[in-house]
């Protein structure tokens, strides 16, 4: 704390590094099962620890009857651990935040054609609220969707489009940038349908494949190059974002002279 | 209940002539055509189970099941107009095949012949007992419920709480269904993997694969209802099992939903349409279909009404809901559902930042109860605005429930506040119940003392939202093509669908006037 860049979490003072947690183990409520909370919390560098509340799950008659196989806990305790500012690493925009006129006349000025964005929800997903934030008219946090940018054609081809639909339409309409939604996650199907996606788009067109662009809430913004793709976008991504990285990197940085 | 708000009797006599209006070229629509699916749910009711062999050697669930081969196969031979039982069950009475399976092996021999018999009195026969059959099977079901709902008891109150469970593994969604029933779930919602709505056909066999869900197939079905009556009678009251009857495939899981003694099942008019894009018109005929099983079957439907407050906002959007129930139950209605047979669905999906969002909440949910008095209404939880902030989830769902304690509802899905961050863990069900429990603990009577003021904040918004879907209804109803005119232009959910969009629409065939399906007939045979 001295330098500014350590800091501890602050439960009510400055420095306490206190900090509260909850989970389950499977094993049946008791003083061994609070014990074993309390090892669990130790390794996890919380020192002292209190499990300050358990009860049983899945016993009989309601509530932590008989029999319950499962406990949960919730533990409260002051961490050793230290965080070091310095040494904290995220994905900085490395592009700057563009209003839609100054989109639009970047594009207009720069590309001189309209940029042609296509988006899809693949695979067997759903969930097109994410995506129809980013494109459509009504936008997402007060900003327009990408629909809005007059100097942008933009498709939304809805959900549960396939990969290799996908593809083609792309190509026909000679995409620039190809946005896709993946919003469920479970068994990793959103890492597997991305990978799929790259693969299809290398395959298909190689090194002159549109950009391409995945989003949803439980993506890791630094996944992009792990998943083949050009670009990831997390939890409360706005249009104005996806159009500004849209301009740097496809627009080229000075008026074709 | 029914008496909380003073609807205007003409507004809400005007509203069901209106969804009758509205809902009629559906009705035409459903009884001139048939589909695939409904064609093959007759061949389910008649018996045929299992999977040609030869189309794949992974697991049975990727193979094509026997249903499947047959009805393409008369297909191909013969069309469907006539419907699937004259073509099969001639083959069968002119000696072609001994059995059902016999003649389904001839399928995938490639030896079958079909034709449509120039004297269908013997083919509609045989089809009519084998399909009598099944549904014997169905109506003994019913009455075994009866039965063990009398034997071992009914929830002790309402609403009932209904949780889902969602592994994709059936061996693993079991003993979790039974720990939730034991930690006081009325009814088990086995969620469905993504995608299966889009499959033409039903996989088979127990199934261990799902994403977000778990494969809906007979013996999943079997397994789940046989662990629920043991945990029945373990508790003392019959835990009620819950599937859905969406997709291509509505009719075919009605009539499994029947065998096994499923007792609640999905079952929207327009959630595949508007949510999983498949066709309107394949839609309608299906849900026809596979809501008259569900009549028969003694079953509880669930509408999908919740879900277009996920899409629209659930204020602005509110008269949809009630157009849309309105529509459901018409629908319902016609196809032989009885009122408590209706779980119309709504939800608390306001967003909590608006000033007044539970007072607003309270009017729409007492609407529902006004309007419907005899059906079991379907109380959804908060899922649009919950957050990764856990702690304001948990909140938000203790108001869901004292809301859903407030105005009378029937069946009460059970919020989760981990709803923006994963599918449930264990610890995330047993808090939420903790929450149910505790609201009904504490305010469980509180409706006696719930009398909104006449004219006051609820009572207008109520009125303000019954007036907006009187208008909607209005216009649904001038069009000749009602309803699904209604869809095209995107009322629900904010969602447009073509008629002739989305899939499945080359698995619906128009009727012949020869065409026969014994099914229908002995359906249809006893209604009212
Ligand atoms: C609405 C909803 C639905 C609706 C979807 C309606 C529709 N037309 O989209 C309906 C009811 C149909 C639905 C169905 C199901 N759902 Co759902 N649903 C939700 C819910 C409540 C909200 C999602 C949402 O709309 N968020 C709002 C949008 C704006 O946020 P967003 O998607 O994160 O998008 C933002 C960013 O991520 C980003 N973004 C997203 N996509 C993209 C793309 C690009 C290119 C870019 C740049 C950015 C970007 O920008 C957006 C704006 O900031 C969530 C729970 C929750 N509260 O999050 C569950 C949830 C997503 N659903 C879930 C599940 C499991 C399902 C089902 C599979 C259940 C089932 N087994 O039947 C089915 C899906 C079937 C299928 N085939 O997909 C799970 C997913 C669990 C997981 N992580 O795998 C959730 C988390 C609920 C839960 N806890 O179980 N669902």
């Amino acid at each position: 704390m001295s330098d500014g860049t350590i800091v501890r979490p602050y439960g009510d003072t400055t420095g306490d590094g206190m900090v509260q947690t909850s989970f389950t183990l499977p094993v049946p409520p008791g003083p061994r099962a609070d014990g074993a909370a309390l090892q669990l919390a130790q390794k996890m560098g919380i020192e002292p620890a209190m499990v300050v509340h358990s009860h049983g799950i899945g016993g009989g008659g309601g509530t932590a009857g008989d029999g319950a196989a499962f406990t949960f806990f919730v533990v409260y305790g002051s961490v050793r651990h230290l965080v070091d500012l310095a040494a904290v690493q995220v994905e900085e925009r490395a592009y700057p935040l563009l209003s839609p006129s100054e989109v639009n006349a970047a594009i207009k000025t720069r590309l001189r054609r309209s940029l042609v964005v296509l988006g899809a929800c693949i695979g067997t997903d759903a969930h097109t609220v994410g995506i129809d934030a980013i494109l459509n008219l009504k936008g997402f946090a007060g900003e327009k969707g990408l629909e809005y940018y007059r100097e942008m054609q933009v498709a939304n081809l809805g959900a549960q489009v396939g990969v290799a639909d996908l593809v083609r339409t792309a190509r026909d309409r000679r995409a620039d940038a190809v946005l896709v939604s993946q919003v469920v996650t479970q068994r990793d199907a959103h890492l597997r349908n991305t990978r799929e996606l790259a693969g299809a788009f290398r395959e298909a067109m190689g090194e002159s494949r549109p950009l391409l662009v995945v989003g949803g809430p439980r993506f890791d913004p630094a996944m992009a190059a792990e998943l083949g793709v050009d670009k990831v976008f997390g939890r409360g991504t706005t249009p104005g974002e996806v159009a500004s990285y849209l301009v740097s990197a496809l627009v080229p940085a000075e008026e074709p002279a | 209940m029914s008496g909380k708000l003073a609807l205007n009797p003409v507004l809400v006599a005007r509203a069901r002539e209106l969804a009758a209006r509205a809902a009629a070229p559906v009705v035409e629509l459903a009884q001139a055509h048939t589909t695939v699916s409904v064609e093959r749910a007759v061949l389910r009711l008649a018996g045929l189970t299992g999977t040609d062999p030869v189309t794949g050697d992974g697991p049975e669930q990727d193979r094509v099941p026997w249903v499947n081969r047959v009805v393409d196969a008369v297909r191909d031979q013969v069309g469907l107009e006539s419907g699937v039982a004259l073509p099969v069950w001639h083959a069968l009475t002119s000696g072609a095949a001994g059995s059902l399976p016999e003649l389904a092996e001839q399928v995938g021999a490639g030896t079958a012949r079909f034709a449509v018999p120039t004297d269908p009195e013997p083919a509609r026969e045989a089809a009519r007992a084998a399909v009598a059959a099944g549904i014997a099977w169905i109506d003994a079901n019913r009455a075994r419920r009866d039965e063990l709902v009398t034997t071992l008891g009914d929830p002790p109150r309402r609403p009932w709480i209904y949780l889902i469970v969602a592994t994709g593994d059936i061996h693993e969604d079991i003993p979790q269904a039974q720990a939730a029933a034991r930690a006081g779930a009325d009814v088990i919602a086995v969620i469905r993997s993504t995608g299966q709505s889009l499959l033409d056909y039903v996989p088979e066999g127990a199934t261990r694969t799902g994403y977000a869900g778990t494969y809906a197939t007979q013996e999943n079905f079997r397994l789940m209802r046989a662990a629920l009556d043991d945990v029945s009678r373990e508790l003392g009251r019959y835990v009620r099992l819950t599937n859905y009857a969406s997709g291509l495939c509505m009719p075919e899981i009605a009539v499994l939903a029947g065998l096994e003694r499923l007792d609640m099942m999905l079952n929207d008019a327009m959630y595949g349409i508007l949510f999983r894009d498949i066709n309107p018109r394949r839609t309608f005929v299906d849900q026809r279909f596979s809501r008259m099983v569900h009549a028969r079957a003694g079953i509880v439907i669930n509408t999908g009404e919740d879900n277009y407050l996920t899409t629209a906002d659930a204020v602005d959007e509110a008269h949809t809901v009630t157009v849309s129930q309105l529509l459901n139950e018409r629908l319902a209605h016609e196809a032989g559902l009885e009122d408590w047979q209706l779980g119309l669905g709504h939800a608390f999906e306001i967003d909590p930042d608006r000033p007044e969002s539970f007072r607003l909440e309270l009017a729409h949910a007492l609407l529902a109860r006004g309007l419907f008095p005899d059906a079991p209404l379907k109380w959804m939880p908060p899922t649009k605005h919950m957050t990764g902030d856990v702690f304001r989830g948990y909140l938000l769902d203790g108001f869901f429930n004292l809301a859903g304690v407030l105005t009378g509802q029937g069946i009460l899905l059970v919020g989760m506040m981990t709803e923006a961050v994963v599918t449930p863990w264990l610890s995330d069900r047993d808090l939420a119940l903790r929450n149910v429990r505790y609201v009904l603990d504490a305010a469980g009577n509180l409706a006696e003392d719930f009398h909104p003021q006449p004219g006051g904040f609820i009572d207008r918004r109520a009125h303000t939202v019954l007036a907006e879907a009187v208008d909607l209804l209005e216009r649904i109803a001038d069009h000749p093509q009602g309803l699904i005119q209604a869809i095209a232009d995107g009322t629900f959910g904010i969602t447009r669908r073509s008629p002739d969009g989305g899939k499945g629409l080359d698995g619906v065939v128009r009727l012949a006037p020869d065409a026969y399906n014994p099914a229908l007939e002995l359906l249809e045979g006893v209604r009212v």
